[in-house]
């Protein structure tokens, strides 16, 4: 078997391998991720999101019980952050995931930001695929815990909960833009501690003002109270992403296509970058130390950061002119 | 090195003691070395830290014991990694070891043993020496 045969047919250390070749950008991944697509739309995603220490992982714990009762196999993405400084990292999400570590219907992979801002790591899109050309019926994000402007998770899942706690600020917070206006259903975690209610009525007036401003999307966001470790409200939890799962598939197909548009093209715009990025600094570090030149003729006020990327890429991308064997081509149509 | 290769390391606690100051000092040391880690918390069995490893393809394995009971548990885990295919993974240990079993514990395959007093300089250069990431998956057409 081939490794793509390999990871359609469930393999655990076939898929965790791939994964690790995507984060590290071995070129010999694009070609599997390429012969994996055609297996992938199967998986329903959710995504967790929310401030660093309101529960994300305790929650999605105890959800991937609910799902596991229920027969599906789920895969699990949890990102933490990386070090700025060293490149290193802490992932402690599975802290909070223990019991399923011997169940092999639930795969967890733990992975580092790497330099990228917005809540995921630069390869969770390609890793959604790869868990779902796997089989899992389930794809749990994690995001890293956010602030106030990290909304790419929307991007990559279906239903989209965002996590809070009681006394996170006054109800000014709620009603800013950014990460309050992502969730398809909030869940206040925590919900044993003072201004529980009081937090899920702030957030019930931010659903009440801002529900249909969504083009095409007339779901009405929900508000749960939760405690992850006892575990309470966790069961309604699970009815109502099933609830916004069947919204999605059956009461508004024309907003279940324009989440999987919007999908595909963030994806393939994203990956064009990557490529076309890699590409680039691949020539540029090939005239040695040309880029450290420009560095200084732009300390040096020789010249600017704006004329120089102008001037490299009119040099390096000859768009449209040239093919790779060097013959002169059209873009076509 | 592939170009863009992190070493990824799993610093875990098997058996029932719960002092893990040290496990969370060298997760510390090694995230600051550079090293992505996963820590998993104390009580794990060797079954749950070799499935671990593998869904989280890391590099190394980084044991910490202080209750003796290494004796049962790091055989075990070198006989779960062999099992499941993955004897690539590399296996060290950091705790308190009677010195006669430092010896055999190298001979089931622990690369190397850290005793109270090792330095975390020593121990992230180690890694640094010979932990080499494992080449890119290839597809066979």
């Amino acid at each position: 078997m081939n490794i793509v045969e390999q990871i359609v047919s469930g393999d655990i250390r076939a898929t965790a391998r791939l994964l690790r070749d995507i984060d590290d950008e071995i070129p010999s991944a694009r070609d599997i991720l390429r012969e994996l697509y055609p297996h992938t739309g199967n998986a329903f995603v959710i995504g967790f999101t929310g401030s660093p220490g309101v529960g994300k992982s305790a929650l999605v714990d105890q959800l991937t019980t609910y799902y596991r009762k229920a027969g599906k196999t789920i895969g699990i993405l949890a990102v933490d952050p990386t070090s700025p400084f060293t490149g290193g990292a802490l992932l402690g999400d599975r802290i909070r995931m223990q019991r399923h570590f011997m169940d092999s219907g639930v795969f967890i992979r733990s992975l580092a930001t790497r330099g990228h801002f917005g809540g995921l790591s630069k390869s969770t899109g390609d890793m959604v695929n790869v868990l779902d050309a796997a089989g899992k019926e389930v794809i749990i994000i994690e995001t890293v815990g956010v602030g106030q402007d990290e909304v790419e998770i929307v991007n990559s899942a279906h239903t989209t909960v965002l996590v809070t706690v009681p006394g996170m600020g006054d109800d000014i917070q709620a009603i800013k833009a950014g990460t309050m206006e992502i969730g398809d259903i909030f869940v206040v975690n925590k919900a044993d501690r003072d201004g529980s209610r009081k937090t899920a009525r702030e957030l019930m007036n931010l659903v009440e003002l801002g529900a249909k401003k969504r083009n095409g999307d007339d779901w009405e966001p929900q508000i749960l109270e939760t405690e992850a470790t006892t575990p309470k409200g966790i069961g309604r939890l699970y009815e109502v992403i099933e609830q916004h799962r069947n919204y999605l598939l059956t009461a508004n197909a024309e907003r279940w296509r324009q989440i999987l548009q919007r999908r595909a093209k963030i994806h393939l715009v994203g990956t064009l970058k990557d490529q076309a990025l890699r590409m680039l600094i691949e020539r540029i570090e090939a005239h040695g130390d040309y880029l450290d030149e420009m560095v200084r003729k732009i300390v040096e006020k020789e010249s600017d950061p704006y004329t120089i990327a102008q001037q490299i890429i009119d040099r390096e991308l000859s768009w449209g002119r040239q093919t790779a064997d060097g013959a002169a081509e059209p873009l076509a149509k | 090195m592939e170009k863009g290769r992190k070493i990824r390391i799993l610093v875990a606690k098997p058996g029932l003691d719960g002092h893990d100051r040290g496990a969370r000092v060298i997760a510390r040391a090694f995230r600051d070395a550079g090293f992505e880690v996963i820590y998993t918390g104390c009580h794990q069995t060797p079954e749950q830290i070799v499935s671990t490893a593998i869904q989280e393809d890391v590099d190394l394995i980084g044991l910490s014991i202080l209750s003796g009971a290494h004796t049962y548990s790091f055989p075990r885990i070198m006989e779960l990694l062999k099992e499941n295919n993955a004897e690539d993974i590399s296996v060290i240990g950091g705790g308190i070891f009677p010195l006669e079993d430092i010896p055999k514990l190298k001979q089931i395959g622990i690369k190397e043993l850290f005793e109270p007093g090792a330095k975390l300089k020593d121990i992230t250069d180690w890694v640094n020496t010979n932990i080499k990431p494992r080449a890119g998956v290839v597809l066979q057409r």
